[in-house]
């Protein structure tokens, strides 16, 4: 009879008790799945290819395949890929511009609400611009500013097929 | 047992009820975290799906399926593109999507420029690919006058007709068998000679017999014309309905491309035809063969939107034996005569008798000698700019003026400012308006001044080289304002063929004036020597002297 009754009616602090661990029994499943889900997401998403230098890898989002395309016929695929000009050269920087850039054109890809055609902002603009000049600069140096953080001719404001051919 | 049952309660609620609440905020999270990594995984399954490209052939098209509808059922991107043609906005110099004005009304002097010809009843401006069958079928050129059946060269999808019309020349049953049975270019040939020569009506009522595809469905794709089985250009045109490749189908491009590539012309921006002409040349240059595919997105608008001769005197042809450049056609036509041997001309002009040539709508010749024919710019890059579907890369199949969409036609190359660009464009545009005005006006004054020489009794032998004359000037002014860019296509080419007729004008109205004017008394009055400021005593010893 006392058992019957344990068992139909029980008693607050157990019935919480029960609640909490069938709450983190849930967890626990749900957190499985997050991490399973999130492992391939990565994996099919080729995540991993992110932290390499490969150029294939701008294009792994097919937005960028014009862009790869046209710098496979530019005079500098064979000396530069992608990350030797739009990124900083400098290893702090390298990482937290392609963490920057890699979730912001994630999400404008995702999200599909980028500017078509696709244009380089102005951090970016000035990432290639000291790319240009840290290969270059002993043949431009005679022609930048006299304080390091003056005004200078953007390189690509002429050579702009030097990184992707027009044609 | 009843202690605990009632007292539990108090003592436990302090240190359970946080962690169960914590425990829910957890799993709520959790559960967005898996929402959201879920929804990343199927959007990048999508874009991965998308960037393949992937249609699937729902319905079968084959080489009579003109009607577009059931392309549309496989390739919706395209289709949709291509059904707005039918919309009209209007640039600032009409561009390929103007309401139909008269352009006569607009300009009177092209009533006097095309006089004695059909052009001089009815032209306006052109509208979109959806109505070039109807604006034809119902232009007063046509309805007032005979025309030649070759119109529908390009105001129709037309080449199954030309293919059954040429299978019935060769004596054969022309069943759907046999016109899907492959692209047949001997028949479609024969069949394109056949109907050159038909008059309009009766090529009209062939199209209207030929198979589309589509039995038994007659319903007009676009508002007005499109009767039954007829359709204007349309995906079979310019695609192979096996492999969707971009191709040429109209023999006169076809013809024309291969004269051109035989002849000594320069043609820097047609790479494959400088190689064709360095290869052995055994087999006649063959765009859907030689070309390249950036070349194919320029030579497929260059099957209609060209110079050509279309009348009923001899088969269509496209002018290019000699080149694409105004003077490299005129020489063409000048050297040509039609088969009954005498010389060939367009029409004589009602005003002053003198043989004439109308120029039609040179685009393509115009924009091969401009500069985004030589940087490699395709007629497609411009007026059919890649859109993004998602991860998909469509050529826009609303084919319209860049203008109308600066941002994808003209900034996926010029990184400027879309006002700026309108405002380069409209420069090029009144720069060329002002000079067509001032060629236009010479070209009336030289009218007037022949038919006064003409009253004045001039003689035959005496109007022969002002004829002469006279044809050249109307012949580039014509050249100029028939191109549908209004100079863009290539503006320094533009304005030295404007000024060339500008000239030729000018002589003929001089020459005409002199033909009743006095004779012009002896010159005998010494010119000037040259004086320098300096006063002579002034000046140093020239050493001449010394």
């Amino acid at each position: 009879m006392a058992e019957a009754t344990i068992k139909t009616t029980p008693r607050p602090a157990d019935s919480r008790r029960r609640l909490n661990s069938l709450l983190s029994v849930a967890i626990a499943v749900m957190l499985g799945i997050v991490c399973g889900v999130g492992a391939f997401t990565f994996g099919y998403g080729k995540g991993w290819s992110y932290l390499s230098n490969n150029p294939t890898t701008c294009a792994n989002c097919h937005v960028m395949q014009g862009h790869y395309d046209s710098w496979q016929n530019s005079s500098h695929r064979h000396v530069a890929v992608c990350n030797d000009c739009h990124l900083p050269h400098h290893p702090v920087g390298k990482w937290v511009t392609k963490a920057d850039n890699g979730f912001f054109h994630s999400l404008a890809f995702t999200l599909e609400n980028f500017h078509e055609p696709i244009q380089i902002k102005p951090r970016n603009r000035r990432v290639t611009q000291h790319a240009c000049l840290d290969c270059h600069v002993d043949i431009v140096h005679q022609m930048l500013p006299a304080e390091t953080e003056g005004e200078m001719l953007s390189c690509v404001h002429c050579h702009s097929d030097a990184g992707h051919a027009h044609r | 047992m009843a202690d605990t049952t009632s007292d539990p309660s108090q003592t436990a609620r302090s240190p359970w009820r946080p962690r169960l609440l914590l425990l829910a905020a957890l799993l709520a999270v959790v559960a967005l975290v898996t929402f959201g990594v879920t929804a990343l995984l199927v959007t990048i399954f999508e874009h991965r799906q998308e960037a393949r490209t992937p249609f699937v052939r729902l319905v079968e098209v084959n080489e009579v399926s003109t009607d577009p509808v059931p392309w549309g059922t496989n390739w919706p991107n395209q289709f949709d593109g291509y059904r707005r043609t039918v919309d009209t906005v209007e640039t600032e110099y009409g561009g390929s999507s103007a309401m139909p004005a008269s352009k006569l009304e607009a300009n009177p002097w092209l009533r006097r420029l095309y006089a004695g010809y059909a052009f001089s009843i009815d032209y306006r401006e052109a509208r979109g690919h959806a109505y070039m069958l109807f604006d034809q079928e119902v232009t007063e050129r046509v309805t007032k006058r005979t025309q030649s059946g070759a119109c529908l060269h390009c105001h129709a999808s037309v080449i199954p007709t030309y293919r059954r019309l040429g299978i019935e020349a060769a004596g054969e049953k022309p069943d759907v068998a046999a016109l899907t049975a492959g692209f047949n270019w001997p028949a479609v040939l024969e069949g394109f000679r056949v109907a050159s020569t038909m008059d309009y009506a009766s090529a009209h009522a062939e199209l209207l017999k030929t198979p589309d595809g589509t039995p038994g469905e007659n319903l007009p794709l676009f508002p007005g014309g499109e009767t039954g089985q007829a359709h204007p250009v349309s995906c079979i045109d310019c695609h192979d309905p096996k492999t969707m490749q971009v191709r040429v189908t109209r023999p006169g491009f076809v013809l024309g491309i291969a004269a051109l590539a035989a002849s000594e012309a320069a043609v820097p921006h047609l790479a494959s035809v400088n190689r064709w002409r360095e290869g052995d040349r055994k087999q006649p240059y063959d765009p859907n063969v030689h070309a390249s595919r950036q070349e194919m997105r320029s030579f497929v608008c260059g099957q209609c939107h060209v110079e050509y001769y279309c009348a009923a005197k001899e088969t269509l042809f496209f002018p290019w034996n000699n080149g694409l450049k105004v003077e490299q056609i005129e020489q063409t036509y000048d050297e040509h005569k039609f088969p009954d041997g005498t010389p060939f001309y367009d029409f004589a002009h009602g005003e002053t008798g003198a043989p004439t040539y109308k120029a039609q709508h040179p685009e393509f010749e115009l924009w091969s000698q401009g500069i985004h024919a030589r940087s490699g710019v395709s007629c497609a890059d411009c007026h059919m700019p890649y859109e993004r579907h998602g991860a998909m890369k469509v050529s826009s199949h609303w084919v319209r003026s860049p203008l109308l969409n600066i941002n994808n036609a003209c900034q996926t190359c010029h990184n400027v400012p879309e006002v700026e660009l309108r405002e380069k464009v409209e420069t090029i545009q009144g720069r060329t308006v002002s000079l067509i005005g001032r060629a236009a006006a010479a070209m009336t004054e030289m009218l007037d001044a022949i038919r006064q020489a003409q009253a004045a009794g001039a003689t035959p032998e005496q109007l022969a080289p002002i004829f002469e004359l006279q044809k050249k000037s109307m012949w580039r002014l014509d050249f100029v304002s028939s191109e549908n860019s209004m100079g863009f296509h290539a503006d320094q080419e533009s304005a030295r063929i404007l000024g060339e007729s500008i000239d030729y004008s000018r002589q003929a109205e001089v020459a005409a004036t002199r033909l009743r004017a006095p004779e012009a008394p002896h010159v005998d009055q010494p010119t000037e020597p040259v004086h320098g400021v300096t006063p002579t005593e002034k000046a140093p010893a020239s050493p001449s002297s010394s």
